[in-house]
């Protein structure tokens, strides 16, 4: 499952995707958790009771904002929750 | 026609626009008493309330209400809506689930499951199992949901962050239209051309540029036909980001109407799959049936208190 979290707003859309089908089976100890400087991240056990992780409610709707020290508008780098996790489940929109 | 309502404090009779029709329902050829397994699905959303009894895997009742100031009393009184109509109780009934932005305050639900997996669900019993992709047009959010032929999600968008393309919205706009709910979506096509939309992006906004069409002229007709119009342009940007495939269904409270709906479906360029069943029961529903599921694994649950 692709769980989309985030919004559409006059600005633009920001979502922050995670590929559950990967995410189940994570071979980076989930890492994502404690990477993000903003701990955006959550573990919770889904509508199919699989454990996967999540975006924190709190954040779902400021991504923009969150999101924002990890995307400087010049040399950028990786963003660290996308590069820590290897199973490639977790994707930007913007 | 739109409902009166009387003040209380000075006993004036004003008419609300935007409230909607509550129902209730229950299918009079069968007997609750004959069925071996009975479930409850009770959708607990920020506008209405839902309480669905499923007998044996089939719909069998259901109650459809103006959510209420809290949510263990809107759970509770969707039930009593059905309970006064079939006589059946909490003790008759082997499991209820949770569903909706109140799911977790349903105080007689032995699990909560999220209105994402319950729509999905819903309308793969509504739309039978060809729907694929799901539009829910909620009170105060909508979702768009892809699921595989079981009715389990694949892929989900939600955007609560404001009301455009939601009921929310569409009441607003009623109410400012001075046009009752349910005629909003026949009288926005009685145009002579079809507008442009309104923004597509802030309910706020929207308004304020309603107010300004009429102003500049524009009939009502043509206001709600621009309004309708932003609404679907809105969702269907939604239903892009997680593709859109055939068996198109649309559950929640907008799917009754046609000035949206027609709209939708020239935008996306398919139609959606037509259901005689209320579209606003789909979480509810899906709820009742994953409670149906759940008691053939686990086993019936002990009956839980209904809220004072």
């Amino acid at each position: 499952m692709i769980a989309n979290y985030g919004y559409k707003d006059g600005s633009g859309e920001y979502y922050i995707s995670i590929d559950t089908d990967k995410c189940i089976s994570c071979t980076a100890g989930r890492a994502c958790l404690t990477t993000c400087p903003k701990g955006m991240f959550e573990s919770m056990v889904d509508d199919y009771d699989d454990e996967v992780v999540c975006v924190k409610t709190a954040f779902r709707r400021t991504l923009a904002y969150d999101c924002a020290d990890c995307k400087p508008s010049t040399g950028r780098v990786d963003l660290p929750c996308v590069a820590a996790c290897t199973p490639q489940a977790i994707k930007h929109s913007w | 026609m739109s409902v009166q309502v009387t003040n209380p404090s000075d006993g004036e009779v004003k008419p609300e626009f935007w409230r909607w029709q509550e129902n209730c329902w229950c299918d009079e050829t069968r007997d609750w008493r004959d069925a071996k397994v009975i479930t409850v699905g009770i959708d607990v959303g920020s506008v209405s309330s839902q309480c669905v009894i499923v007998a044996d895997g089939e719909l069998y009742a259901y109650n459809s209400m103006r959510t209420g100031n809290n949510s263990p009393d809107s759970a509770s009184n969707a039930f009593k809506g059905v309970e006064l109509k079939t006589g059946l109780t909490l003790n008759d009934v082997h499991m209820v689930v949770g569903t909706g932005y109140g799911r977790v305050n349903v105080p007689f639900s032995h699990k909560a499951i999220t209105e994402i997996a319950c729509h999905a669900r819903g309308a793969n019993y509504m739309g039978g199992n060809a729907v694929r992709t799901i539009l829910d047009m909620g009170g105060q959010d909508c979702k768009a949901i892809h699921c595989d032929e079981k009715g389990k999600v694949t892929n989900f968008l939600m955007n609560d962050k404001c009301a455009a393309g939601t009921g929310r919205g569409m009441e607003v706009i009623s109410d400012l239209m001075q046009i009752p709910i349910a005629e909003i979506g026949a009288r926005s096509f009685d145009v002579e051309e079809e507008p442009d939309a309104v923004s597509s992006i802030c309910v706020v906004f929207a308004k304020s540029e309603a107010l300004g069409l009429l102003k500049a002229g524009w009939s009502k007709n043509k206001v709600v036909a621009a309004y309708c119009q932003a609404m679907a342009e809105r969702v269907v940007s939604l239903l892009e980001r997680i593709g859109v495939e055939e068996g198109f269904f649309i559950t929640g409270g907008i799917a009754k109407n046609p000035g949206v709906v027609k709209r939708i479906e020239k935008l996306l360029g398919i139609q959606a799959v037509s259901t005689k069943i209320d579209s606003q029961i789909a979480g509810a529903l899906g709820a009742a049936l994953f409670a149906q599921t759940l008691v053939q694994k686990q086993g019936p649950c002990k009956p839980m208190a209904l809220a004072a």
